[in-house]
């Protein structure tokens, strides 16, 4: 891995490691996986509404890529997965989320001091 | 500079935060709650609670008898057990059988007992060859098995997670429970692996 990449990695020293192997390789995966997990024990919402998400997220994708897994994101399928469970169950919509993501981009550009 | 890695980061890093303002904002959610599981799975909650369970089973042939039966509610005797983990299956490796678990839809795994999964068994080829081809996996995780030793595949789902109990290691019956805990990997309780061998 590059010097490049530091920035990144400072902010992942407080996070636990198990035999040596990080749980979570970027602080948005533990996010993300919280967020799917606190949800559906908050809402009621099964286990199995998410699971079958992220069966057909990682299926797509593995019928996409075919045999080259080099590209492969594991949470980025789960955030995919949530993503799809949030809309589906009508608790945001798309325009919604979208909206958001452009303010927080923006907020981004002008506070680089956020955390 | 900028990679396509990084790039994907900082987009999934915007979503999660657009998804979990929205649902906090909506009274859906809080970010305490989300703050509980994070920290739970990812640090309180790890293999060494299924070595408890493994090495209780090696000291006791009862509770070894229930954890087969009822691997939840043996598992619970310990305090150990929560969310995503309510029904589990202990499987015993034998001299003629060995166990290796794999969840070859998505990444189901015993959370109340291993903590998260290894990046490993969640990769595209763990889940494909693992069915296909066990002997050469076990063979690259180190483990070399027997002709005669049959090897079983348990494909995990979301109602029905696994746990193998590893075979003890021979030259281990003084020891105590803690002990025996520390010798059981969680390789070994995935099936991927064997349980360490004493240091004499």
């Amino acid at each position: 891995m590059s010097s490049a990449v530091d920035p990144a990695i400072s902010g992942l020293e407080g996070l636990p490691r198990r035999n040596g192997e990080l749980v979570f390789t970027a602080p948005w995966q533990a996010r993300a996986f919280g967020v799917a997990v606190a949800l559906c024990e908050r809402q009621g919402i099964g286990w199995a509404a998410f699971r079958s998400r992220l069966i057909e997220e990682i299926g797509t994708w593995e019928r996409e890529h075919g045999a080259d897994a080099s590209g492969w994101d594991y949470y980025e399928r789960w955030l995919a997965s949530l993503e799809r469970l949030v809309l589906d169950f009508g608790l945001v919509d798309g325009a919604e989320v979208e909206a958001r993501v452009a303010r927080i981009a923006h907020a981004d550009v002008h506070d680089h001091d956020h955390d | 500079m900028t990679t396509g890695k990084d790039e994907g980061d900082r987009y999934a890093a915007l979503r999660t935060r657009a998804i979990e303002s929205l649902l906090i904002e909506k009274g859906l959610l809080s970010e305490q709650a989300v703050d509980v599981v994070v920290e739970a799975y990812g640090s309180d909650i790890g293999p060494l609670h299924g070595a408890r369970v493994v090495a209780r089973a090696w000291s006791d042939p009862q509770f070894k008898g229930r954890l087969l039966k009822d691997a939840t509610a043996a598992s619970r005797e310990l305090g150990v057990g929560g969310f995503v983990s309510e029904y589990v299956r202990a499987v015993e490796n034998t001299e003629g059988q060995h166990n290796l678990v794999v969840c070859t839809l998505c990444s189901c795994y015993p959370w109340g007992l291993l903590g998260l999964p290894p990046a490993w068994y969640k990769s595209p080829e763990y889940r494909a060859r693992a069915v296909r081809e066990p002997r050469a996996v076990l063979r690259e995780f180190g483990v070399e098995l027997p002709d005669e030793t049959e090897i079983r595949i348990w494909d995990s789902s979301a109602d029905l997670r696994y746990i193998v109990i590893p075979r003890r290691p021979e030259g281990t019956d003084g020891l105590a429970e803690d002990e025996l805990a520390a010798l059981v990997t969680r390789e070994s309780m995935i099936g991927t692996g064997l349980a360490r061998q004493p240091v004499a």
